[in-house]
């Protein structure tokens, strides 16, 4: 996207996957099978123990035109006398995308500024994705949003944590009508809440559906199968290595 | 009976016992405040189970005579958890799932999918020339198949068999030269992370140059059947209007934007797979109407003969896969005298002489590669509109999320405020016009 030679810490010059840096704070740890890379273990018998981080915040300059739909977002949110430092948690920069995490109570007016501000205008939002971190405490419940300008061929990408214990964040319907289904969507499968959409319902599931199925804790479901005289567990009890 | 719970039915004897009427509650008034209001208010459920509501589409429509006063869908029943099966998956199992999301835009699924996962990898620019030449070739013939269908089964639905059965012929065409490529008509799992699953076959350079003449013979019939034809006009002018705000405010993106007028295609504004070096134009009309997307729909298929014929004219010899043999699906397929599998040079070769290259596909095929945690966003400009993938690595060899934004799923919530205040049999014309796939706005 931007050919400003930004060069993404989490891949080596060479394009391999690079063992990760200790960028971002740990989300989760990980055991399995197999895969140790720690330390002189050549058994194998030590087994997988790995520390999950995401990438972590990026200090300026971001690179591209982040910079520039940085500033000019701190600006607006300012006039409108919000603190941009309270209203964006952090900014992320990493594979020559933006991150901005957003605090969920101002998600409404940075959406509006983002889409209404001339040199801003992101008039297009592809919808919201929901992610669940279930071993970040406080921060379990992720929703997405990537917004497109088509006036200035930008992207960007804003995020919002709120935790299990109380999954609310208010709805951005009003500002982009599209999200009408994929709040829905969001609420139907992860248990997010969007305070204000007009009628969050299921949308996939039936309507009675206990439980939120793309959530991490809720089970895949499947049977083994044979296969040429061998037991082929389910899915979700197979080996697995990550 | 001893108990009533609103009052007793009344009895009257007659020789053969006594006769009850029964009359319960307040039904009687119930009755007629029904009979004395005087509109014709219904709610009709198109579908999920109606010929020409483009599979399990429920339409949920309000009407009162023959104008639809509300109009909704009721979506999810085909929806089968692929984003959730992927979470259980390797990265290089991932295709095979994703291609059955909108069955009839496979490649492009395929081509998302694999673009965010190279992304994550930071390998974008290692995938090589000829892989990157033959999935734009793949996906610009998975346009006109698409294509082929929306119009075939709009013609369908507004009783023109003539134009389905011309739309599934050439859409056989398509499947033929996939057929040839991919060894499969649909659920190809070609594209691969880092590159394809194998080479074009012997033979494929001829059949698709002999695709290309056979479509330049055959588009230009719809033109003389339709384009043209006041029948066919009459139907879908006017029908299913969306202007660019409309657009823009509900999301939508492909044919139903350009035909408000915007030149909104992701090959020219967001290229991916060098769509910047080919030559072709985006056409629009600012009809916002069903004609309109119809007209789009022939003029796109014309523009992607010309950047077939374009990907075919720079076919260069070279690797189809990464060089990188961490990443690199290690399997050479071959066929064999039971079939396709994989090659017997290849199994000789790990087994007898590279004990390297045995762990290499011993390693890939059970555990995978690993992916360094992040997330991406990429985008390909399907046949449809828009095709995001939000895809999340949390560093191991399974994708920790992958979400898609299916055009299909944006695309259908604007049928309400295409079909509010028409005709039903208009209903009909719009959700063509709109042309979502089931499998793809359910997953």
């Amino acid at each position: 996207m931007s050919d400003d030679g930004h060069v993404n810490e989490n891949t080596s010059t060479n394009g391999l996957p690079a063992t990760q840096g200790d960028s971002g704070e740990p989300i989760a740890r990980r055991r399995g099978m197999f895969g140790a890379n720690n330390g002189g273990d050549t058994s194998g018998y030590g087994g997988l123990d790995r520390t999950v981080r995401m990438p972590g915040a990026s200090q300026r300059p971001y690179g591209g035109y982040f910079d520039e739909v940085a500033d000019e977002l701190e600006g607006a949110l300012e006039e409108q006398g919000v603190d941009p430092a309270e209203a964006i948690e952090r900014t992320v920069v990493d594979r020559d995308e933006v991150t901005f995490h957003i605090a969920r109570e101002h998600l409404p007016v940075v959406c509006r500024t983002l889409r209404d501000d001339p040199a801003l205008r992101f008039e297009m939002c592809t919808g919201v994705s929901a992610v669940h971190n279930p071993s970040d405490a406080g921060r379990e419940l992720h929703a997405v949003y990537h917004l497109r300008s088509l006036t200035h061929g930008r992207l960007i990408r804003l995020e919002v944590s709120v935790p299990d214990s109380d999954p609310h964040l208010p709805s951005v319907v009003e500002t982009y009508p599209t999200n009408d289904w994929h709040e829905r969507e969001a609420y139907d499968f992860f248990g997010l809440i969007f305070d204000g959409h007009p009628a969050l319902t299921r949308i996939m599931m039936p309507d009675d559906w206990q439980g939120f199925p793309q959530r991490k804790d809720y089970p895949l479901g499947g049977i083994p199968v044979e296969y040429k005289g061998a037991q082929i567990p389910a899915p979700d009890q197979r080996r697995s290595y990550s | 009976m001893t108990t009533h719970a609103t009052r007793p039915a009344e009895a009257r004897e007659t020789t053969e016992g006594p006769v009850y009427t029964v009359t319960g509650g307040d039904w009687d008034e119930f009755a007629a405040a029904v009979e004395s209001a005087d509109d014709e208010r219904i709610v009709v459920n198109m579908g999920p189970q109606h010929p020409s509501t483009h599979g399990v589409l429920r339409l949920i429509l309000e009407i009162d005579g023959e104008t639809v006063t509300e109009a909704r869908a009721g979506i999810g029943y085909l929806h089968t958890g692929i984003e959730k099966n992927l979470e259980y998956r390797t990265w290089s199992q991932g295709p095979t799932f994703v291609t059955r999301m909108d069955y009839l835009t496979p490649f492009f699924n395929e081509a998302a999918y694999c673009l965010g996962v190279e992304k994550l990898l930071g390998i974008t620019d290692e995938v090589p020339d000829r892989a990157s030449v033959i999935r734009v070739l793949l996906m610009e013939l998975n346009r006109l198949s698409s294509h082929f269908v929306a119009i075939a089964t709009g013609g369908m639905e507004l009783g023109a068999t003539t134009v389905m059965i011309f739309g599934f012929r050439d859409r056989e065409y398509c499947l033929d030269v996939f057929e040839l490529i991919t060894g499969l008509r649909m659920n190809h799992a070609f594209i691969r992370p880092g590159g394809l699953a194998q080479d074009l076959p012997p033979g494929a350079i001829d059949a698709l140059r002999e695709f290309v003449k056979t479509m330049r013979k055959n588009l230009p019939e719809y033109d003389k059947l339709c384009s043209g034809n006041p029948v066919f006009k009459a139907r879908l002018e006017d029908v299913g209007y969306l202007d660019l705000a409309g657009a823009l405010a509900l999301g939508a993106t492909g044919p139903i934007l350009r035909s408000a007028g915007l030149p909104h295609d992701l090959r020219k504004s967001d290229p991916y797979c060098g769509y910047e070096t080919y030559d072709f134009e985006v056409p629009t009309t600012d009809t916002c109407d069903s004609y309109g997307r119809f007209l789009l729909r022939l003029e796109e298929m014309r523009q992607s003969l010309r950047i077939i014929e374009q990907c075919i004219e720079r076919l260069e010899p070279g690797p189809v896969m990464v060089g990188d043999k961490k990443i690199a699906w290690p399997a050479q397929l071959a066929v064999g005298p039971d079939g396709m599998g994989n090659s017997l040079d290849h199994i000789r070769n790990i087994m007898g002489t590279s004990m390297e290259a045995l762990i290499h596909h011993f390693k890939l095929v059970t555990e995978g590669f690993r992916v360094p945690a992040g997330q991406v966003y990429t985008a390909v400009e399907s046949a449809k509109g828009e095709l995001g993938v939000h895809m999340v690595s949390d560093g191991g060899t399974r994708p920790y999320r992958v979400h898609f934004r299916d055009p299909s799923f944006t695309n259908l919530q604007s049928m309400a405020a295409m079909c509010e205040g028409g005709m039903v049999a208009d209903v009909i014309v719009a959700v063509a016009s709109i042309d979502p796939v089931m499998g793809g706005v359910d997953r």
